[in-house]
């Protein structure tokens, strides 16, 4: 069974929502990483000591999670759902080509070490 | 001889309020440590802005209307500006008591109210609203006719905050996501540490707080009311442990800080007329209520209330309160006094919760009018660090999240800028 991997950026405020949705769709793990990321987002002014300065970073939320080729769709649909706001900022999703997944305490591989 | 007693005395009040003004730092703390890292910033200006408003606002008016001669019973009518009025170590032992009254509300309003409103009613607070109960029931008012007993400030200073906090609290609202229709979300503070280390100072403090309300360096009076202090906060700790360990599995350490603080808040009306057993009951209840009473806001009233202020010194302030009357080891009820000492000290919490809430219920619709109470959705969702203030308490990291060059030229020669700063106002 082919596996990919699905990268998703999103804004930290939607997060709730969006492992709320993942849950539904059948995604019990996956990893999260505060991240720092620019793109076309303007970044913000920041203010310290009376100087105005520019993040030029935004604080983002990196979801990483393997699933079987059929589900990448579904799971697309619904970090869509709930991750867009129609503003600049909302993030990316990347979906890669999977080589293998191996459950270390059992040394199972293949689809059957991702559930 | 008279003179060396007169120079000790004003030395131990002095001592005091320099104790009292550093509970300060313990509130700035716990409310820090009790909310999320994108709200310190705002909850460390709230506090520094409450204490520095306070001084000046109990200087103007607050003093005058708390220790003037008295109207009525009601209000004192003298000495605005401390016109007339020599005892200024009085007053500035008096001006930090009323700064630690406003800052209670700071805690429960945390991470949505919009910081001008909440200054505006700060000014009421330590301006009028304080300074009106502080008359009653210790500038010669009504109350203390009436013989109503509050030492150091249960009602006076911890039940008007905590009224004050829950009115507020309720007029603005849960902060965004901690109720979705049935359930109700944990919003986990930030750092435990720093929470920790606010409650170890406000019980520091507030040996100054108890300790120094007799204001003279009484040697009977002042070791029992410090041995109160310390004995309460005790047990109200040790009360808070057991009981959360039974009521929900495990020892919760937030819940125990604030049993801290219930303790001391339930010795505060009583420390220099209760016994050291008779403290040590009222710090073991003061634990146990005090947990009820944060479980049941949260789940049952849906009053979102941050840090528990509304728990610590409200229910906290009236167990103290009442607990006088059953404790007074002259008059109270368990010595064979009866119910006297109770029944006036019902009547002064209910009086106080009655002026409190309609002040700041009738403060907060006013200034509602011109300036809205709580910040828009964006700007509680990215944070009130950046909103009211444009910056952040920890930076990510430091880097990335830095000083960068404008916005313009080269995308590679801008990486390789990071961490200067550019612009200058």
């Amino acid at each position: 069974m082919k596996m990919k991997k699905i990268e998703a950026i999103i804004r930290p405020d939607v997060f709730p929502e969006v492992r709320r949705a993942l849950a539904l769709e059948g995604i019990d793990g996956l990893s999260v990483t505060e991240i720092a990321g620019c793109g076309r987002q303007e970044g913000r002014t920041g203010l310290f000591r009376g100087n105005a300065y520019e993040m030029e970073f935004s604080a983002k939320l990196k979801l990483e999670m393997v699933v079987e080729e059929r589900l990448v769709e579904p799971i697309v649909e619904a970090i869509l759902e709930y991750a867009s706001t129609g503003e600049v900022g909302d993030g990316k999703i990347f979906i890669l080509p999977l080589d293998e997944a191996i459950r270390i305490r059992t040394k199972e591989r293949g689809a059957i070490a991702v559930y | 001889m008279e003179a060396v007693q007169s120079s000790v005395d004003m030395m131990w009040m002095m001592v005091g309020a320099i104790l009292v003004f550093f509970m300060h730092a313990g509130f700035a703390m716990v409310e820090a440590g009790f909310t999320r890292s994108k709200n310190t910033v705002n909850i460390l200006m709230k506090n520094l802005l409450t204490l520095s408003i306070g001084a000046l606002l109990y200087f103007i008016a607050g003093f005058a209307i708390m220790f003037g001669p008295s109207a009525f019973g009601l209000i004192g009518t003298e000495g605005f500006a401390l016109l007339g009025r020599e005892d200024i170590g009085f007053f500035v032992f008096q001006a930090v008591f009323a700064a630690t009254c406003a800052t209670i509300i700071s805690g429960a309003v945390a991470e949505r109210m919009k910081l001008s409103s909440y200054l505006v009613l700060v000014i009421a607070m330590t301006g009028v609203i304080y300074p009106i109960v502080g008359h009653w029931v210790w500038g010669g008012g009504w109350l203390s006719e009436l013989g109503f007993i509050d030492f150091a400030g249960s009602t006076v200073v911890h039940l008007t905050g905590a009224v004050g906090a829950l009115i507020a609290a309720w007029l603005i609202g849960p902060r965004i996501g901690k109720y979705n229709n049935k359930i109700v979300n944990v919003i986990p503070g930030h750092s435990i540490p720093l929470g920790t280390l606010g409650v170890l100072i406000l019980w520091l403090g507030w040996f100054g707080f108890n300790g120094a309300s007799t204001l003279a360096a009484d040697t009977e009076l002042v070791p029992m009311i410090i041995a109160n202090t310390l004995l309460a906060a005790s047990a109200a700790v040790v009360s808070t442990a057991i009981y959360t360990k039974f009521r929900y599995k495990r020892m919760d350490a937030s819940l125990t800080l604030n049993g801290a603080l219930s303790g001391l808040v339930g010795i505060t009306a009583g420390g220099a007329n209760v016994s050291l057993i008779g403290s040590i009951v009222i710090g073991l209840i003061a634990g146990v209520i005090m947990t009820e009473s944060i479980r049941f806001l949260d789940v049952k009233a849906r009053i979102d209330d941050p840090v528990g202020a509304i728990s610590v010194h409200g229910v906290g302030g009236i167990w103290g309160t009442l607990a006088v009357g059953l404790f007074d080891t002259t008059n109270g009820t368990l010595y064979g006094g009866g119910f006297e000492i109770l029944g006036v000290q019902a009547v002064g919490i209910i009086a106080v919760i009655a002026w409190t809430s309609l002040t700041v219920g009738g403060s907060l619709m006013a200034i509602r009018l011109f300036n809205p109470l709580r910040v828009s959705k964006v700007e509680e969702t990215m944070g009130l660090d950046y909103s009211e203030h444009g910056t952040a308490a920890y930076e990510m990291q430091d880097v990335l999240k830095g000083a960068t060059p404008p916005r313009s030229g080269d995308f590679a020669e801008r990486l390789t800028q990071l961490g200067k700063s550019v612009q200058t106002r």
